[in-house]
């Protein structure tokens, strides 16, 4: 741990005037730097273009220049927060240090910190307000399904809508947990005083950042007809706005390749002495496995986008039938990063949900090697059945029955989940805090999101179910199910830990409640009007169908009022209120409780050593009918 | 002080919100009536043109898109959103100043659906065209209504630069067809006549108020 | 140990109980599932794929009723019996694992998951594709004859030629009863995907792909057409009604459609396996 020791060079000087301070790389200079490169890269964009390609000169779409405005844009808002003087300075023969560490007061939590701990309360709430921009487009999608025929929004409104909200979520959440909760706890846990790439780490939330902005703009440029999965070649033939979705994706993808790999960094570098493979904490293990997937699957997508962005900017037809492309090649590329995408978003719940239940239940963790062997398991099984989504695409048929083997399969070692959970909730001494509350709904949600999936990975079933509300019943069981009630679960249960407040309960609670309800009460009846034959993404449906549309779009906007509660919460508890939390509310065991609130800037005065894992609750059985396994388990 | 801060955030995101919402999301052209025919033909009377560019003067952001304008009270408006009434005759007039592109599924050449199964181009009653010289087509399919639109020869002399069009070269296309019962309809042309994008599919054909309408049945 | 929170009385057989509850359960309600929701399961029995799906559809819910049962029940039983008294701080038994728990349930998981599967092949391979978009070959091809009907998709409509009637090109769909159907769908520009929804047929229209699939109308009736595939602006409002017929009915629909789409039929390229109008690139 000696390269702490460099961390100890001059503290940044407090008390410049004004004007000085906002003279040097912070997000002010940042985003003018980043408006500057959007102007330069839009400028040589149109000097590029309109001679080398004659029939542009006829429209005014030139997707040459918002690609390069979007990139140099980016290129000069992280210049802004100053990404680039260390490998400068670095260059220049000056030594290393953590320089950027070391500031104090609000304005770290504005600009690039290396503090794992800056990075996770950022990542937090910019994650947060991008997942409420993504709500905001579902509120409105479901008030254009309150008619059978488009009213409210306008049509070309409705389909940016749809993929707006379905890009966002997909796009932003995939670092739902491990952004905020991961880069926070992960080196606590493991007993480490920093990430592995703090700079990376610091990289990885203002890329987030960018791209969430970019996406946000498409609205300027005509917004994207594609929905999330950006299939070609529609994707081709679309306006400007694509653009944004391809930059937007492309940053995405660069961000969680470069936080999975400094996550791998530090799970395998930086674990404290005695702290083996067997005693890491659960949720440790689900970030490592959610970092393979990352790592693996989204250069596949940075690569498939700059394909897509070739196919529209200078004319390359790798998805373009007519010369010589196809559209298959983007349907399989994009689903070989898609199907480990959405266990990106479902592997930290299952970790939050298997962390969570030993300190409510007071319980160790029933069939540790089990949990750990199911998370590693879906993570590599998740590579070998993205053909799923292509089962009446007429590509491959031959190759169904082996995808439907390999998608059934994946429920195996989902299974294992289940049985941990339930094995830690057998005989356990439950108290029903707001956590837990979030936890249980986990697996009531994932229950029915796992067992609709099996309707889908078979292919006569999936004839009918394919591409209609129940597929979007369904991935919203296990994503919205899966990963918001357990981001919700990790937000009661640690921002009392980050923040050192508390939480009103009794508004948490109507929260937990408002939003199990009104969630079932919108998804459940969405495999009906599946089933009843409505497609996804549209804004005509049948008129028999109109009660059932109406119904569901009542209980989300429902579930949008118990958002604002939250928001209520968090504003009303952490801004007003200010209830200093307890030291140890949840009387854990497990490291991080263990360190003094606030966390001290290198977590730990001395590395701590392990001699078990994390989940040594309960009192020792005596010989009895449930006796220990043998097995080591 | 911090509820001021507090009011102050809200205020500003509920302003942004509202703005999303009504000057983006729900942003639509202005619903355009069709107008009483004349005593002699009875039912509604609309009158469109296409023209190969709308012009800075509609479509400051677009003005290289081809689009339909629709006429009323005597002024070319930029809207594809019509009104008219359910269970009548619709007398379209449409004149047609731009030149032709050429169909992708030469099927749609052949005119269905209107009064008579046929439409008039400068007097001539036909009920088809070569699918290479359509230029565009008004189809409103919930409704079985298909008619090709020829496009104005390359040689003729005069084109229209971009709209309006008045006494350039033209075609004047003249059909009808009836309405059955109330509904909001959608309307399309099924031309790839978007330069730029490929299949001709793209931009103006797949934006609102250009190629693509609303047929308000009421 | 949870005898503390029951003085006196000795600790019910947690296991024994749970286990009659979930069987109770699981033999009551999974016939009602089956023999009451199954024939009401999409897609009905419009054809002989659609009556496939559903015997498959309701094989699947007989299997995840009990899954589910167990689940749901496990869970409320643990959140009613084994609680935490109010601000109690009594501590689980340190229980870490169970192998011959975890053993039996890898091995049933695993034979029911690859069960599954197996019987998703078989019918799979039984209906002949189960009316999905088989590729250009299909794996299984049903014998007699099959009637030719080409599916066309363009931003925005389906449109459908029949190669044994003079390549005749129609707006709308209809089928005659009990006659098996090769259908072959394509695209003429982005990717789109069939959907008749009474016929349990779904097959996506890629451009430049010919994709086949079977079905065999059972009953006449009238059947919902969607488009299954985000296509653009109009994706929602590519919807349509075709119609199965008496064959007699057919013969005089197709004759008559042949007369009245004459004029078109002459200008119709040649029937082809897939079409590749110009522009292919970006129009000018």
């Amino acid at each position: 741990m000696s390269t702490t020791a460099a961390a100890a060079s001059t503290p940044q000087p407090l008390g410049r005037p004004l004007w000085r301070r906002l003279l040097g790389f912070n997000l002010l200079t940042a985003v003018l730097l980043g408006v500057g490169g959007y102007y330069l890269g839009w400028f040589i964009g149109h000097q590029i273009d309109g001679k080398s390609f004659e029939f542009r000169e006829k429209i005014d779409e030139n997707d040459v220049a918002l690609l390069l405005a979007y990139f140099f844009g980016v290129v000069g808002f992280l210049i802004g927060l100053g990404f680039a003087n260390y490998p400068i300075s670095r260059l220049l023969g000056r030594p290393a240090s953590l320089r950027e560490k070391e500031e104090h007061g609000i304005g770290r939590y504005f600009g690039l910190c290396t503090d794992h701990k800056v990075v996770g309360l950022q990542y937090l709430v910019g994650i947060g307000v991008f997942f409420f921009v993504g709500g905001l487009n579902a509120m409105l999608i479901r008030a254009e399904l309150l008619h059978a025929s488009p009213t409210f929004v306008g049509p070309n409104q409705y389909i940016s809508l749809v993929g707006m909200h379905g890009t966002m979520m997909m796009g932003m959440m995939t670092s739902g947990i491990l952004g905020p909760f991961a880069n926070y706890f992960v080196p606590i846990m493991i007993g480490a005083r920093r990430m592995a790439f703090p700079r990376i780490e610091a990289l990885t939330f203002w890329l987030l950042m960018a791209a969430g902005f970019i996406l946000v703009s498409t609205i300027f440029f005509g917004g994207f007809p594609t929905g999330w999965t950006g299939y070609q070649p529609l994707n081709d033939q679309a306006v400007m706005g694509m653009d944004s979705y391809i930059c937007f994706f492309a940053l995405v993808g660069i961000s969680m390749c470069l936080l999975g790999l400094n996550m791998m960094a530090t799970i395998i570098t930086m674990r404290a002495p005695g702290l083996t493979w067997s005693r890491l904490p659960i949720f440790v293990w689900s970030v490592f496995a959610t970092s393979v997937l990352m790592v693996l699957a989204a250069p596949m997508l940075i690569a498939t986008l700059l394909m897509a962005a070739l196919d529209r900017s200078i004319n390359t037809s790798f998805f373009v039938s007519g010369g010589g492309g196809s559209s298959y090649l983007f349907e399989n590329l994009f689903w070989f990063f898609g199907h480990p995408e959405v266990y990106i978003l479902a592997l930290p719940g299952f970790g939050i949900v298997l962390e969570l239940l030993p300190v409510f239940t007071r319980k160790p963790l029933w069939g540790y090697r089990l949990a750990v062997s199911g998370m590693l398991g879906v993570s590599l099984l998740s590579f070998f059945v993205w053909q799923h989504h292509l089962f009446v695409s007429g590509i491959n048929a031959d190759l169904r029955p082996f995808y439907m083997l390999s998608t059934e399969i994946i429920s195996i070692p989902t299974g294992f989940i289940f049985l941990c959970v339930m094995g830690t909730l057998w005989k356990a001494r439950t108290s029903f805090s707001v956590p837990m509350l979030f936890c249980l709904a986990w697996a009531f949600n994932f229950l029915i999101g796992g067992l609709s999936g099996v309707f889908l990975s078979d292919t006569p079933s999936d004839t009918t179910t394919h591409g209609s509300f129940f597929v979007m019943a369904h991935f919203h069981y296990t994503i919205m199910g899966g990963l918001i009630f357990t981001f919700f679960a990790a937000i009661y249960y640690w921002v009392p830990k980050m923040t050192g407040l508390r939480f009103n309960e009794r508004l948490a609670k109507i929260h937990f409640w408002s939003m199990f309800i009104a969630f079932n009460s919108t998804f459940l009846p969405l495999f009906a009007l599946g089933m009843e034959g409505m497609p996804r993404r549209v804004s005509f449906y049948e008129p028999k169908l109109h009660t059932l549309n109406v119904w569901v779009s009542i209980s989300a906007f429902v579930l949008g009022v118990s958002m604002l509660v939250f928001i209520v919460n968090t504003v009303y508890s952490l801004i007003f209120v200010r209830i200093k939390a307890e030291h140890n509310p949840w009387r854990s065991k497990s490291l991080e409780w263990q360190v003094p609130t606030p966390v001290p800037v290198n977590n730990f005065e001395q590395i701590p050593v392990f001699d078990s894992d994390p989940y040594d609750y309960g009192t020792p059985l005596p010989v009895g009918p449930g006796r220990p396994a043998t097995a080591g388990t | 002080m911090k509820v001021l801060g507090v009011g102050t955030a809200v205020a500003i995101l509920g302003v942004l919100i509202g703005l999303y919402v009504s000057s983006w999301a729900t942003n639509l052209p202005p619903q355009v009536s069709g107008s009483a025919a004349p005593a002699s033909s009875g039912g509604t009377q609309l009158t469109l043109e296409t023209v190969a560019a709308v012009g800075p003067k509609y479509s400051p952001s677009h003005p290289d898109w081809v689009s339909y304008l629709v006429r009323t009270h005597g002024k070319w408006v930029h809207s594809t959103n019509f009104t008219v009434p359910a269970n009548s005759v619709i007398h379209v007039t449409l004149y047609q100043y731009d030149g032709d592109s050429g169909l992708r599924n030469p099927f749609l050449a052949q005119v269905q659906g209107t009064v008579g199964g046929t439409e008039t181009v400068d007097g001539k009653t036909i009920n088809a065209i070569k699918p290479e010289e359509a230029s565009h087509t008004f189809v409103v399919p919930q409704l079985g209504v298909f008619v090709p639109l020829p496009g104005v020869e390359e040689e003729a002399k005069n084109q229209c630069e971009f709209a309006p069009c008045e006494g350039t070269a033209h075609h004047t296309i003249t059909f009808s067809f009836r309405t059955g019962k109330k509904g909001h309809y959608r309307w399309q042309c099924f031309v790839p006549c978007a330069a730029g994008f490929i299949d001709g599919f793209g931009g103006p054909m797949q934006t609102f108020n250009y190629m693509d309408g609303f047929i308000n049945v009421v | 140990m949870s005898a503390e929170a029951h003085p006196g009385t000795p600790e019910p057989n947690h296991a024994r109980r749970f286990t009659a509850i979930w069987l109770g359960a699981s033999v009551i309600a999974t016939p009602l599932v089956v023999l009451l929701l199954g024939p009401e399961l999409p897609p009905g029995k419009g054809s002989e794929q659609a009556a496939g799906q559903v015997t498959d559809n309701t094989v699947l819910l007989g299997m995840a009723t009990p899954v589910l049962l167990l689940v749901v029940i496990y869970l409320l039983y643990a959140i009613i019996v084994f609680r935490q008294p109010r601000g109690g701080v009594l501590e689980g038994p340190a229980v870490r694992g169970h192998a011959r728990i975890q053993t039996a349930w890898i091995v049933i998981t695993s034979a029911l998951v690859i069960s599954l599967a197996g019987y998703g092949t078989v019918r799979l391979l039984a209906d002949n594709g189960a009316g999905s978009g088989s590729g250009p070959k299909p794996l299984t091809v049903p014998k007699g004859h099959r009637l030719q009907v080409q599916v066309i998709a363009q931003q925005w409509a389906f449109t459908y030629r029949f190669p044994e009637y003079g390549g005749v090109e129609t707006t709308h769909l209809e089928l005659p009863v009990n006659q098996m159907v090769e259908l072959h769908v394509t695209s003429i520009d982005v990717i789109h995907s069939f959907w008749a929804y009474q016929l349990g047929v779904k097959a996506d229209a890629n451009p430049g792909v010919d994709n086949i699939a079977f079905v065999k109308p059972t009953k006449e009736q009238i059947f919902e057409v969607h488009c299954a595939e985000l296509c653009g602006i109009w994706h929602g409002g590519m919807f349509d009604h075709g119609r199965v017929v008496s064959p007699a009915a057919f013969q005089t629909w197709i004759a008559q459609q042949q007369r009245y789409f004459a004029p078109a039929t002459k200008v119709l390229e040649p029937y082809a396996k897939t079409y590749s109008p110009e522009p292919t690139r970006r129009a000018e």
